[in-house]
C-alpha cells in the first residue's frame, strides 16, 4: 500500500513538472532573439579580444620574418624591401620632433658610410612627421642615406613600434638579426648589430 | 559746390573702409580660432587622446603650423583633412570613417542602447504582474483516487 502511495506522488510530481515546462500544452520552442543575441555579443567580444590582442602585441621580435614595406623617399624614390633580400638591413624609425632620435643621428650616419661598401641598406623611415622639419633634420645632421615619410602610418604600424626612435637590423634572408628599441648609445652598438646580422 | 564735393569724398572714404577690412582679413594670416577649428578634428598617433587643438607637443605644434601654412595657401578644411588622412592615417581623424570595422562604432551604441531598453521594458512588465500569476497551480482534483488513496495512507500513518 505503501508503495502504491509513493507511486502515487512520483506520478504527481512528474505531471506537476510537465505542467512547468509546458504551460497551456504547448511544446518548447528554441528562444531564437536569445540565441541571435548571444551570437551577436560573442562574435563582438571576438572582434575586441582580437583588436585587444594586436594592440599589446609590441613591436616584431628577434628571428620574426620583416614585413613587406614599401617607402617612398623624400626625393620620390621606391624602395622595396622584398627587393632588397640577399642585403642586410638597417631600418630606422625617427621623428624630427624626438629629442633621443637627435642622439644616434650622427652615428647612424657614420654607420651607412662605413659600410655601404659592404651592401648593408640603410632606410630611415620618418614616423609622424612634416616634411620641412624632416628635411632641415636631414640637412642638420647631413645624413645621406635614403629616407621617406612613413604614408599613413603604415610601415610603422607593420613593424608595431612603439615609439621613435626604434631600429631594426633585418639579415639577408629578411629576418629581424636586432632591435634597438631607443637611441644607440654608440656607433660601437650600431657596428655590432650589423657585424651579427651579416654573420661575421 | 566745394561743400559737395567733400561731402561726396567723405562718403566714398566711409564707403570704402568696411569694403577693404573684410578683404583684408582673407588675405591675412588664419587666425587661432581657424586653425584650432580644424586641429580639434584630428588627434597626433604621438600623443593619442588628446585633440590636435591643444595638444603641446613638439609634433603637435608642427602640425598645427601645417594646417596654418594650408589655411593660407587657400586650402579647404576638407583638403586639410584629407591631406592628413594620406599623410598619416585615418585613425588621425577624431570622427573615424565607418568603414571596415569601423561601423562597428556606430552600429553598436545605438544597438545597445535600443536592445537594453527593450529588456528593460519586458522585465519591468514581468514584475508588475502578480508572482502568484507565473506560478503553475496544481489543478483541484477531489475525485483524484490516487490522492484519495494517498490521503488515506497518511491519516493511517501518522
Amino acid at each position: 500500500m505503501a508503495e502504491r502511495a509513493r507511486d502515487a506522488v512520483d506520478e504527481r510530481g512528474a505531471l506537476m513538472t510537465e505542467a512547468a515546462a509546458s504551460p497551456g500544452g504547448k511544446t518548447a520552442r528554441p528562444r531564437w532573439g536569445v540565441v541571435v543575441t548571444w551570437i551577436f555579443v560573442l562574435g563582438l567580444l571576438g572582434v575586441l579580444g582580437f583588436g585587444l590582442m594586436r594592440s599589446q602585441q609590441g613591436p616584431i621580435g628577434l628571428g620574426a620574418q620583416v614585413p613587406d614595406l614599401s617607402l617612398t623617399t623624400f626625393e620620390g624614390e621606391t624602395i622595396d624591401l622584398a627587393g632588397l633580400r640577399g642585403n642586410v638591413v638597417v631600418i630606422n624609425f625617427w621623428a624630427s620632433w624626438c629629442k633621443p632620435c637627435e642622439e644616434e643621428a650622427a652615428a647612424l650616419e657614420q654607420a651607412w658610410r662605413d659600410y655601404r661598401e659592404q651592401g648593408v641598406v640603410f632606410l630611415g623611415v620618418n614616423y609622424v612627421d612634416t616634411r620641412p622639419e624632416a628635411l632641415t633634420y636631414l640637412e642638420r645632421f647631413e645624413i645621406t642615406y635614403p629616407n621617406g615619410p612613413d604614408l599613413g602610418t603604415r610601415i610603422s604600424q607593420a613593424f608595431r613600434i612603439r615609439g621613435v626612435p626604434e631600429t631594426y637590423v633585418v639579415d639577408r634572408q629578411g629576418v629581424v638579426a636586432a632591435v634597438m628599441i631607443g637611441p644607440y648609445e654608440s656607433l660601437g652598438d650600431i657596428e655590432a648589430d650589423i657585424q651579427s646580422a651579416l654573420g661575421d | 559746390m566745394k561743400r559737395a564735393a567733400l561731402l561726396t569724398g567723405l562718403l566714398l572714404v566711409l564707403l570704402s573702409v568696411p569694403s577693404v577690412a573684410p578683404a583684408f582679413a582673407q588675405e591675412g594670416e588664419p587666425t587661432d580660432d581657424q586653425v584650432n577649428a580644424i586641429a580639434k578634428q584630428l588627434y597626433c598617433p604621438v600623443c593619442e587622446n588628446i585633440p590636435l587643438d591643444v595638444c603641446p607637443t613638439q609634433a603637435c605644434v608642427q602640425w598645427r603650423e601645417t594646417i596654418r601654412q594650408m589655411l593660407t595657401e587657400g586650402r579647404t578644411e576638407e583638403e586639410i583633412r584629407q591631406h592628413f588622412v594620406e599623410q598619416y592615417g585615418a585613425r588621425v581623424l577624431a570622427t573615424p570613417p565607418a568603414s571596415g570595422l569601423n561601423w562597428l562604432v556606430y552600429v553598436i551604441p545605438p544597438l545597445a542602447f535600443f536592445g537594453g531598453a527593450f529588456i528593460l521594458v519586458r522585465a519591468l512588465r514581468a514584475w508588475r504582474r502578480p508572482a502568484a500569476a507565473q506560478m503553475p497551480v496544481a489543478p483541484d482534483t477531489p475525485d483524484d483516487p490516487y490522492m484519495a488513496r494517498l490521503e488515506e495512507e497518511l491519516k493511517r500513518r501518522g
